[in-house]
């Protein structure tokens, strides 16, 4: 199984959320975050002066799949945040050791 | 048949003694003017405060407007009228009117009731402490701020009132300030400016940014500014009289050229115009007409209301910027470089019947120089007065208690650290 947890623009969510429905993610867990990567930050005006905001918003999705399903998961992300501008954001994915429904107590492929 | 008679006569009599000389109009007016004059503070100003600080520190200043509205009030009722109002001392009033004593439902005070006139200039007792908050926001004591209120309404505004609304000095030499370009707006200005140079600056000032937290409150609250100053200015004709509808005018004019000449330059100096931005020139061409919306006339407001949004946007980013002084809110080069920019300009386009005049009396017979030497011997009184009395207030108070929260609660923020409470607890 694999955690894939991708940081992407806030305003993408809804299209990939679409896309992984289409590839039969059944659910995920979003985030509000910020940070900073290529794109740096931007400027904002107050009263006639400029300041640096340094860190971006972003969104931040965790998806908890099996081996099988996860180039698939990976591929609707990234096909569809991409706008090819730099700010797009990154997709990691890691290795995941155990999962559990807590309702039920079943564990890994069948807690998916 | 007769004695009953009489006694209709002698009530008619009495009656009519009772009403001789009230105006219901006027009376009618200035009880709304004042209800305007009581909402600039709260909650425009309040609100107008709350959005341009940081979200840890925004229930701090809207406490802080709050508090202040009490305090206000109760030494108004104690002394504070009486001391600003009656009484023929050059700087402060006497105390016969102590706790309005001598002030009934009867009593009148021209062609109002004496109440409504207390309660109308209360409400600038009122909101002239309230400016003050911009300057030490985000850092000040609470308690420290409450001492220094108390302290400032007697030692600065009464006096200042008294001086100039109250029969006193400057008065008699025959300064013009209509509606506070002195009292309220150079006395706030001069005051903030003095705290924020005692209090000292913000942890990170200039160095980190400290961005607006809420850009649609400051724009809610200047709104309610907008309209809370024509009760302000309007109503300071005491009167539902052709000076109060050409007061209302020229105040809606001078906002309106304020707001878009600040958004301009904005526009062409940093590449967009902002919200806060064109709010603050609203501010800057309010406070600019105050001291002059008696005397002015239309084309005279649209050069104010002009020369208010360059004047007071460079001075806005030469106290911060050059000076490095964090007047956090902008208060002296809004309200204090306002008000001495209005009560300077007023003795030209005020001129009766001449040049961009409203046609009102009161300029020297002169003309517009002697006025002008009149004018700024009341900028400099005023200013001298406030800048002394403000700064020996606070080492007062400095005396009694810390001035500054500790630098972990200006970390935290004054909302927990001195209220226990959050502006947003969105879970």
């Amino acid at each position: 199984m694999k955690l894939i947890t991708a940081i992407i623009k806030p305003y993408k969510l809804d299209e990939v959320r679409e896309a992984l429905s289409e590839v039969g993610v059944t659910g995920l867990t979003i985030t509000d975050v910020k940070g900073f990567g290529r794109q740096k930050g931007h400027t904002e005006l107050y009263r006639g002066s400029e300041y640096v905001v340094d860190f971006l918003p972003k969104t931040k999705i965790e998806i908890a799949v099996s081996d099988e399903n996860s180039e698939a998961v990976i591929e609707a992300i990234s096909k569809v945040s991409n706008t090819g501008k730099i700010g797009d954001g990154k997709v990691f994915v890691s290795n995941l050791e155990q999962v559990m429904r807590i309702r039920t107590g079943e564990l890994n492929e069948d807690a998916l | 048949m007769f004695k009953k008679l009489l006694l209709i006569t002698i009530g008619l009599f009495s009656i009519s003694a009772s009403a001789e000389g009230l105006d219901t109009g006027d009376t009618a007016w200035m009880l709304t003017s004042t209800a305007l004059v009581l909402f600039m503070t709260l909650p425009g100003l309040a609100l107008f405060y709350a959005g341009l600080v940081r979200s840890k520190n925004a229930v701090s200043v809207l406490m802080q407007c709050f508090a202040i509205a009490c305090i206000a009030s109760i030494v108004w009722v104690v002394y504070g009228y009486s001391l600003a109002f009656r009484g023929d001392g050059a700087f402060v009033g006497d105390l016969s009117a102590a706790f309005l004593s001598g002030i009934g439902r009867d009593t009148l005070s021209g062609t109002i009731p004496e109440t409504v006139f207390v309660m109308f200039q209360m409400t600038f007792a009122i909101i002239t402490p309230a400016l003050v908050v911009g300057a030490f926001a985000e850092r000040m004591k609470f308690s420290a701020m409450c001492l220094f209120t108390f302290l400032w309404l007697t030692m600065v505004y009464l006096p200042a009132c008294h001086m100039v609304w109250g029969g006193g000095l400057l008065a008699q030499w025959g300064v013009i300030d209509f509606a506070g370009g002195l009292v309220v707006h150079l006395t706030c200005g001069v005051g903030a400016l003095v705290a924020a140079l005692v209090l000292g600056k913000r942890k990170g000032f200039p160095g980190s940014a400290m961005p607006p937290h809420n850009r649609s409150l400051v724009v809610m609250g200047a709104a309610m500014l907008w309209v809370g100053w024509f009760g302000f200015n309007a109503g300071s004709a005491v009167a539902a009289s052709t000076d109060a509808g050409m007061a209302m005018l020229v105040t809606h004019i001078s906002a309106a050229v304020g707001a878009f000449t600040w958004m301009a330059l904005e526009w062409i100096k940093q590449g967009k115009p902002t919200v806060v931005g064109i709010a603050t020139g609203m501010v800057a061409g309010l406070a600019t007409i105050t001291p002059a919306a008696g005397t002015v006339g239309p084309e005279g407001a649209l050069l104010i209301g002009l020369m208010a949004g360059i004047v007071c946007y460079y001075a806005t980013q030469a106290i911060k910027g050059v000076f490095n002084i964090d007047d956090s809110l902008d208060v002296f080069p809004v309200h204090g470089v306002g008000g001495m920019l209005g009560i300077i300009m007023l003795s030209f386009v005020g001129t009766q019947g001449g040049f961009l005049g409203s046609g009102a009396s009161g300029i020297a017979d002169g003309g517009p120089l002697v006025q002008l030497v009149i004018q700024l011997k009341g900028i400099g009184v005023i200013f001298l007065w406030t800048a002394v009395a403000t700064w020996v207030i606070l080492k007062l108070v400095g005396l009694v208690t810390d001035l500054r929260v500790s630098e972990e609660s200006e970390n935290e923020g004054l909302d927990v650290t001195e209220h226990e409470e959050r502006s947003y607890d969105l879970s």
